[in-house]
């Protein structure tokens, strides 16, 4: 089957490259791309591990052909955080212990990114559902809830500093 | 996990992509959302030689809500129907129900089309709309067709619609009165162990003007259960007089022994599901 050209945005860059139709989005990402961020744990549609955020959606990844992924705006971990710089949930997952083996992390902040530019002020309960699609098999998930509500309130308490200051 | 190899088409608009499918025939599948399509594919249980993807065509995702009639396009993800207010008003069930399926991130993509046309006697949409009594659009090569959802699934997997034919949209009447959808399943993500969707209407006097009792993935297809509805309309909803209704339901549905459980814990579960649906569906009508 001829392999087609096709442009994806990612992290900001736009990004050639050809694939078979029936190429996933996450082996696209991963393999070719050298996105790597974005982890394999179940390939069937489970575990979350490869959550990407697509036009302002958590997806997926093993679960969307990279032809649908076209003209889309992808974010992966990749976009959120550097080593140098790390995004506010990355530095809550560590001061909290969010995780222990960190193979699910990625798509658990990715994911969890998306929760709170819908819902900036999250109770646990909230978070407990939002995070729903994202399995961790290491931490009983009670550290991930502790980081994610410390990285909301981090990022409120930063939005009225932020909010003050230009009044 | 790797599907095999397939033609991918993405037409602008239905007229485009009901030639396709014409032309295509048995080799074409229409994907909406594929939650349920794409892992068929991974698994090798579906091997379509094309794929039309509907993703491109702009006006399947309207939700359009007048005093008579709410139309939901096919496209309409779990997620808009989640966080659509005015839909949440005039048919909160929906809302209710759409919060129950899979995950955050199956419902961002998962759509009411797919949901509804795919014909698994697991997925939660089929049951509600024998609940509303919705009716759905098929547009094929000789033009478009309503049928209601009471009358579109056949077997599991087989519904009314035509090889030819693309869901295009369901639409059903404002509901009012009280409701509730309620689901037991294993764990976050399942299919239903047992759901039921209830709309109970209720008069001046305190009694029971209309009811509506649907069930889902407890038989092939999903359940309406008349005799549980009428048994129910005239009365005061006494405790017996739902025990009676709850029974009829039973008496209606064929589970199968899978790895959800045997026969009887299911039809125990179903009751359960039920009863509770139909006592928050009166306390809220």
């Amino acid at each position: 089957m001829s392999k087609q050209k096709i442009t994806l945005n990612v992290n900001g860059q736009a990004l050639e490259t050809e694939v078979e139709p029936r190429e996933l989005l996450i082996h696209v990402l991963r393999e070719q791309l050298e996105i790597t961020g974005p982890h394999i744990g179940c390939e069937t549609s489970h575990c979350g591990a490869c959550t990407v955020d697509i036009d302002g959606r958590s997806v997926k990844s093993c679960t969307m052909f990279a032809v649908q992924a076209q003209q889309a705006s992808i974010t992966t971990i990749e976009g959120l955080g550097n080593p140098d710089a790390l995004h506010v949930l990355q530095e809550k997952f560590r001061e909290h212990h969010g995780l222990q083996c960190g193979f699910c992390t990625p798509g658990m902040i990715t994911r969890a990114h998306r929760l709170l530019q819908e819902n900036p002020t999250p109770t646990e309960e909230e978070v407990r559902f939002g995070i729903a699609g994202n399995l961790c098999r290491c931490t009983g998930y009670q550290n991930i809830v502790k980081a994610i509500m410390a990285a909301a309130t981090e990022l409120n308490s930063t939005a009225q500093t932020t909010a003050g200051t230009a009044a | 996990m790797i599907p095999a190899q397939f033609q991918y088409h993405q037409p602008g608009d239905i007229p485009e992509a009901v030639a396709l499918l014409t032309e295509l025939g048995d080799e074409a599948r229409v994907i909406a959302g594929g939650h349920s399509l794409i892992p068929m594919m991974k698994l090798r249980l579906a091997q379509p030689e094309h794929l039309i993807d509907l993703r491109a065509i702009d006006n399947l995702q309207n939700i359009t809500i007048t005093d008579s009639l709410i139309t939901i396009g096919a496209m309409t993800t779990q997620h808009d129907l989640i966080n659509n207010a005015e839909l949440a008003v005039a048919a909160p069930i929906i809302r209710e129900a759409a919060l129950q399926i899979a995950d955050p991130q199956v419902r961002y993509v998962g759509t009411v089309g797919g949901n509804v046309a795919n014909g698994d006697p697991g997925n939660d949409m089929p049951g509600l709309m024998q609940c509303l009594d919705a009716s759905f659009t098929l547009t094929g090569p000789d033009g478009t067709r309503e049928v209601a959802a009471r009358e579109f699934y056949e077997a599991a997997y087989f519904t009314a619609r035509e090889d030819t034919e693309i869901l295009t949209a369901v639409s059903f009447k404002p509901v009012s009165g009280g409701y509730a959808y309620q689901k037991q399943k294993r764990k976050i993500g399942d299919y239903a162990t047992a759901a039921s969707a209830v709309l109970l209407q209720k008069d001046a006097a305190g009694q029971c003007a209309g009811a509506s009792i649907a069930m889902t993935n407890l038989a092939d297809t999903p359940i309406w259960c008349e005799a549980a509805s009428s048994g129910l309309v005239g009365t005061a909803m006494s405790g017996p007089i739902i025990q009676t209704a709850v029974d009829a339901c039973i008496s209606s549905i064929e589970p199968v022994d899978d790895n959800r459980g045997p026969v009887e814990f299911k039809k125990h579960a179903a009751a359960v599901v039920l009863r509770r649906a139909i006592e928050q569906a009166w306390a809220r009508a």
